[in-house]
């Protein structure tokens, strides 16, 4: 039978979830009309048990005594006073609680139970009608993808049905272009023509149709998101064919650089670099867009959860010890009544995709420490979401070698209907349809499987009990052992691949992108002892085939054959792509400007900009300080401002350390990608000087989020950020490690298209020798001298001033990398000579918010006189709020205690005296004729920062 | 006695075992990581340790309530095991999810005695989140061996979501207070009770760490472990004296010590 088990807080006990969700349905414009929000828990219990133990159940398990109370017969609170609503998950989505519910029913020493799933009911008290409530339902307690507000009381769903296989052909070899370019888009294949007629005449060699399955494995191999066509294709731009945009720009840094302490760049799920005598590290950043648009929580906690998995599947895999997460979202206070059809309001998605990267990493155990939030209109279809990891290996752990004849075993999660066609529904367009079609491409992680799996991986690994490894992400199980057994062969047993519950066909058992799984190819010899060490930790690891050396890819269920490809074929014969690109350079006006003598309000303004503000709300629900390693955290100063860069001491007893920071500025990409790219790629090397790092110990990663490439326009943004890249990086002596693009990101509603603005993540990683030298960014000590170092130009393009004037302009930041470079050695130096007392780089806001974030840090207040000179010779003398707010690349802001030391070590650059840190807490700017233009204090700069988000 | 011998409770979602055992390290003793099933399956065995564990983490995701699952494998399949290593006279200390653990297996604050009988628990902080933020600490007189000789006010890191401490009735919180079972309050800089954020979740009383009638098993929701150097503090940059050890380091010694003296 299904027993319903109802939990409430006692009366007299605080309902937190319930105040909490009082307080949005408040914020959704209905204050004032709620009186009281109460939660109730429900357990629905399907087995053979009887009153006592129901009873057993919720007493030793499902509630707390001391706050709770329950009732297994009926509601548990008097809901006349109330209008309810009850959500739970539709049928074939995960309910996380279930296994771990199942397991703890047994510890109690009660068998018989079936399946378990869990519902919320909210009960609503206050002047408000059931439709109102279905509303509000629909916009903040529940998303109709996952879930659904039940009708009546909810249920367990019967279990699937069992499988009957019939194998199944589909006609190609007959078909015409129309039909096939049909077949592409209804099989939600997502494979142009071209590639339609390269599959069909391949089939016709071998005089056969393909089976579902074959055609499944090509499209899942041939998605833009596993071959990156675009960026491996044929480019025609300015008169010239581009062959392979990667290895000719970015790729192309890394060789021409040839530093030796790069292990593996650009082959495995991550690029390698050494970090000490023992130990390499790898690092990879992601992207989780299109899920985390339908469904933010599960996509976002799934991104960040198969961008884990990527250092676990380097070499022979790598322990996860640092997160990173950058997002950019549409504006939080965007009118409902003008949303694209189909999408969540951004207030929605941010809440729901920063929970989810929350709940993945903190369940994981990996600190969160660094990562950047971003605002603008354009993200309002289309969020992105870098997920980003850092894992630390042995040396000797880093080479991988399949051989044949290894058997192939799955570790982890069972396999679901969950997530079939994600890697080619990440390569499309989003639609206003997208809910609806691509529903199952979205799931809920499970992040205790996931730390299961890495415990177990690692244990294994260090009894060297496998040959090989691979993380199951995109394209699952036909991407992973396709990857896996490329130069060889495999063949594998689809009916022995555990599933969740009955029902799955044969193609939707090898496709499938269910998460929490890895793939190890196992030495026959060992695998009896590589099961124990999973067996242990209640982990499954299943053999489910063998590595061959036929170089064919064969698939069976129950005997019989369902997939038969040449691994050539399948990894080779993709029909290259030819793109057009052009770019013409876009024209915005500069937003009018008055010229002012109070800049005052112009600086909290930027403050209280959302780009600008502070993020101390999601910082702070990020377990940053996890595993023990934490040396600079995110938050720095008595007062807590924003750091530059986090530092890292993985290693427990020694003094080494990693330093991450990231630079992004989509704002300029819609200006100009070219200088876009070359800033981020300035501002991520800028953070990392700050902190105390040395550029020549750096490595970046490139993760490219752009509109539909097939658009000439796009795709000529596109070469240009590359060619930045190339001329940016390889200036500055950085090899690129890692990289991925996203392409596609564009939303339609049907008639018109909202695409992003082009976005580039550029993520950077450094070795710091001696972690006690780093230093941070709050004003330290009265009397001490601040200097701004590097140059200020008329730049105001794309600033943060000029979006909060309503206007894009035209002056977008260059990057002069010779002289940046330069500056950034002497710079380091300085720091490491101990010179510096605390650094912070000028980016969004340029010099002002600079000096503004480093003063309400250390509660510090500061003199400051702008310096006619702090420009090139030359150049007419800069206005007012050009010197305060322009965001010219390559300048930092420092704290100094001995100017004759400072100004010694930084001879050649650009250094120039602003003035000092005071006693009291009073900020004043002066321009040069001695006349103040900002006059504020750090209480109110601080206020200003916090305020956007402090009600979060 | 020389070797200290320490069990690392781990089973799926602990997280902070590695740095834990580190701590127990530095301090001089023998860590041993031990999954939970290891113990159920009877492949180890309790009485070959001084002191049990139990670290911070989200042990079987949190699911249903925090410590939970943990709590009751605990008490319905090795609680004889452990109310011998009790009455042995050895240590067990829980942070965060291991307090919550001890907390929902009745091994705190056992009055009753019976190490089995729920008292208190730690249930959603009031402002639904988790937090992860530095706290001050006032260590309050108390039977702790734990504790023993500390600073008056100490600073560790917090990150928790569930760390509302709630005794059952008022009762149980006088007897607590009497026999002087609270070890740890949320204060302000200046050693006051204050509200939020310094005392993050709403517990009652401002408790953030309590142990049992007999000193030795404590539990508490601020990491130690996360403050055992001087470059775990969040304003080591600004602080210009000697390199010293961290706030949280003096627990551990006195654990490792006591079980030397005494075991």
């Amino acid at each position: 039978m299904i027993w319903r088990v109802e939990v409430v807080e006692k009366d007299g006990f605080y309902d937190a979830l319930g105040a909490n969700v009082k307080h949005d349905i408040d914020s959704l414009g209905f204050g004032g009309k709620i009186k009281e929000v109460r939660t109730v828990q429900v357990y629905l219990l399907d087995g053979d048990i009887d009153e006592y133990n129901i009873k057993k159940i919720c007493e030793n398990l499902l509630v707390d005594p001391i706050t709770q109370k329950y009732n297994y017969r009926g509601s548990v609170l008097n809901e006349k006073l109330y209008k309810c609503v009850e959500v739970a998950y539709n049928a074939g989505v995960m309910d996380p609680v279930e296994e771990s519910a199942k397991k703890a029913i047994k510890d109690l020493g009660v068998c018989g139970a079936r399946a378990l799933k869990t519902a919320k009911k909210y009960l609503i008290k206050g002047n408000i009608s059931y439709s109102q409530i279905h509303q509000i339902a629909e916009k903040i307690l529940y998303n109709k993808v996952i879930q659904h507000a039940v009708k009546g009381k909810s249920t367990i769903q019967p279990e699937g049905s069992p499988y009957h296989f019939t194998l199944k052909h589909i006609d190609i070899l007959k078909a015409s272009d129309v039909k096939l370019k049909k077949l592409s888009k209804e099989g939600q294949l997502f494979l142009s023509l071209d590639e339609m007629r390269t599959i069909k005449n391949y089939f016709k060699r071998l005089r056969r149709n393909p089976t579902d399955c074959e055609l499944e494995t090509i499209a899942q191999t041939w998605s833009e998101h596993c071959k990156h066509k675009t960026f491996r294709g044929l480019i025609e731009y300015e008169g010239k064919i581009i062959d392979n945009l990667l290895k000719n720009t970015v790729m192309k840094v890394t060789d021409e650089l040839n530093k030796s302490w790069c292990v593996s760049v650009f082959k495995d799920n991550s690029g390698v670099i050494r970090f000490d005598e023992k130990n390499n590290i790898c690092f990879k950043v992601e992207t989780h867009n299109h899920p985390s648009a339908l469904e933010p929580y599960g996509g976002a906690g799934t991104g960040m959860g198969g961008v884990i998995r990527d250092p676990l599947g380097t070499g022979l895999g790598a322990k996860p010890i640092i997160n990173t997460n950058v997002f950019c979202f549409g504006y939080p206070d965007y009118p409902y009544n003008k949303l694209p059809k189909g999408t969540l309001h951004p207030k929605r998605i941010m809440k729901g995709v920063v929970s989810g990267v929350r709940d993945y990493g903190n369940r994981m155990g990996i600190p969160t420490s660094n990562g950047a939030v971003l605002f603008d209109e354009n993200f309002v279809g289309n969020p992105l979401v870098f997920c980003g990891n850092v894992g630390i290996m042995p040396k000797n752990k880093c080479a991988k070698a399949v051989r044949p004849g290894d058997l192939i075993v799955v570790v982890g999660g069972r396999t679901g209907r969950d997530g079939i066609h994600g890697a080619t529904f990440s390569s499309g367009e989003l639609t206003y349809e997208s809910e609806n079609v691509s529903g199952s491409a979205v799931q809920i992680g499970n992040p205790i499987q996931e730390k299961k799996v890495s415990d177990t991986v690692i244990q294994a690994r260090d009894l060297a009990l496998y040959t090989s490894i691979t993380d199951c992400g995109a394209g699952g199980l036909s991407s992973a052992v396709g990857e896996m057994a490329e130069n060889m062969g495999a063949e594998v047993y689809l009916e022995t691949i555990p599933v969740k519950y009955k029902g799955l066909s044969y193609t939707e058992v090898w496709i499938s992108e269910a998460q929490e799984r890895m793939v190890l190819s196992v030495d026959p010899k060992k695998i009896d002892k590589l099961k124990a060490v999973f067996e242990r930790e209640d982990v499954e690891a299943t053999v489910i085939g063998t590595f061959t050396n036929t170089k064919k890819l064969k698939l069976f269920y129950d005997g019989t054959q369902v997939a038969d490809i040449d691994m050539k074929f399948l990894h080779d014969g993709l029909p290259p792509v030819k793109r057009k690109a052009v770019w013409n350079k876009p024209d915005f006006k500069d937003p009018p400007r008055n010229i002012k003598n109070d800049l005052s309000p112009d600086l909290c303004n930027l403050l209280s900009s959302l780009n600008i503000a502070s993020k101390e709300w999601i910082i702070r629900q990020y377990d940053h300080e996890v595993q023990g390693g934490s040396v600079l955290k995110p938050l720095q100063g008595p007062n807590q401002g924003p750091g530059d860069a986090c530092v890292t001491r993985p290693v427990f007893g020694s003094k080494k350390g990693i330093i991450l920071g990231c630079g992004i500025n989509p704002d300029f990409g819609k200006i100009d990608p070219y200088w876009m790219a070359a800033s981020a790629i300035d501002e991520a090397l800028r953070q990392i000087v700050s902190v105390g790092g040395d550029i020549n110990k750096t490595a970046i990663l490139d993760n490219f989020c752009w509109g539909n490439t097939n658009k000439p326009d796009r795709l000529g943004g596109l070469v240009r950020a590359s060619y930045a890249c190339y001329d940016i990086a390889k200036a500055y002596g950085v090899p690129f490690i890692s990289g991925k693009d996203s392409l596609n990101n564009e939303y339609s509603t049907g008639k018109d298209t909202i695409s992003i603005p082009p976005t580039l993540l550029i993520s950077a990683i450094s070795i710091m020798d001696d972690t006690s030298k780093a230093i941070t960014m709050d004003a330290k000590v009265p009397g001490n001298s601040v200097y701004i170092v590097g140059l200020t130009f008329n730049e105001l393009g794309g600033s943060q001033y000029y979006k909060i004037l309503g206007g894009i302009g035209n002056d977008v930041p260059r990057v002069d990398p010779v002289n940046g470079r330069k500056l950034m050695n002497s710079l380091f130096a300085a720091i490491n000579r101990r010179l510096v007392v605390s650094c912070h780089d000028c980016s969004d806001g340029g010099m002002a918010v600079a000096l503004a974030e480093m003063s309400f840090a250390g509660g510090l207040g500061m003199n400051i006189r702008l310096d006619p000179y702090a420009m090139p010779v030359g150049q007419e003398l800069l206005l007012n709020d050009v010197q305060l707010f322009s965001e010219s690349n390559t300048r930092f802001i420092v704290e100094v205690s001995d100017d004759d030391k400072f100004t010694k070590a930084m001879k050649g650059h650009s250094v120039w005296k602003l003035g000092e840190v005071r006693k009291d807490n009073t900020f004043i700017i002066y321009d040069f004729t001695g006349k103040a233009i900002i006059k504020s204090d750090t209480d109110e700069l601080k206020a200003a920062w916090q305020q956007p988000f402090k009600d979060m | 006695m020389a070797n200290v011998k320490v069990i690392v409770i781990r089973t799926a979602g602990t997280n902070c075992d590695r740095e834990t055992a580190f701590a127990f390290e530095k301090a001089g003793a023998k860590p041993e990581f031990v999954h939970i099933n290891e113990l159920t399956r009877k492949e180890k065995n309790l009485d070959n340790y001084h002191i049990m564990a139990i670290p911070g983490g989200f042990t079987y995701g949190d699911d249903i309530a925090s410590g939970k699952i943990l709590a009751n494998e605990l008490k319905y399949k090795i609680a004889g095991a452990i109310h011998k290593f009790i009455k042995d006279g050895k240590l067990i200390i829980g942070i965060c999810n291991g307090f919550q653990v001890l907390v929902k297996a009745g091994l705190l604050p056992n009055l009753k005695g019976d190490g089995q009988t729920v008292e208190s628990t730690l249930t959603l902080n009031d402002s639904d989140k988790f937090e992860d933020r530095w706290v001050y600490l006032k260590n309050v007189e108390s039977g702790c061996i734990w504790t023993k000789d500390i600073k008056k006010i100490i600073e560790l890191p917090v990150a928790h979501g569930e760390g509302k401490f709630i005794p059952k009735d008022k009762n149980i919180l006088n007897i607590m207070k009497e026999k002087k079972l609270v070890v740890f309050e949320y204060v302000d800089q200046k050693g006051n009770k204050a509200g939020y954020p310094h005392c993050p979740s709403g517990s009652i009383e401002n408790i953030a760490g309590i142990c049992d009638l007999t000193g030795r098993i404590f539990g508490l929701m601020p990491h130690p472990e996360r403050h055992i150097s001087y470059y775990q503090h969040p304003n080591w940059t600004r602080r210009y004296k000697k390199e010293s050890t961290g706030d949280g380091f003096a627990i551990f010694e006195n654990g490792v010590s006591y079980a030397r003296r005494h075991l």
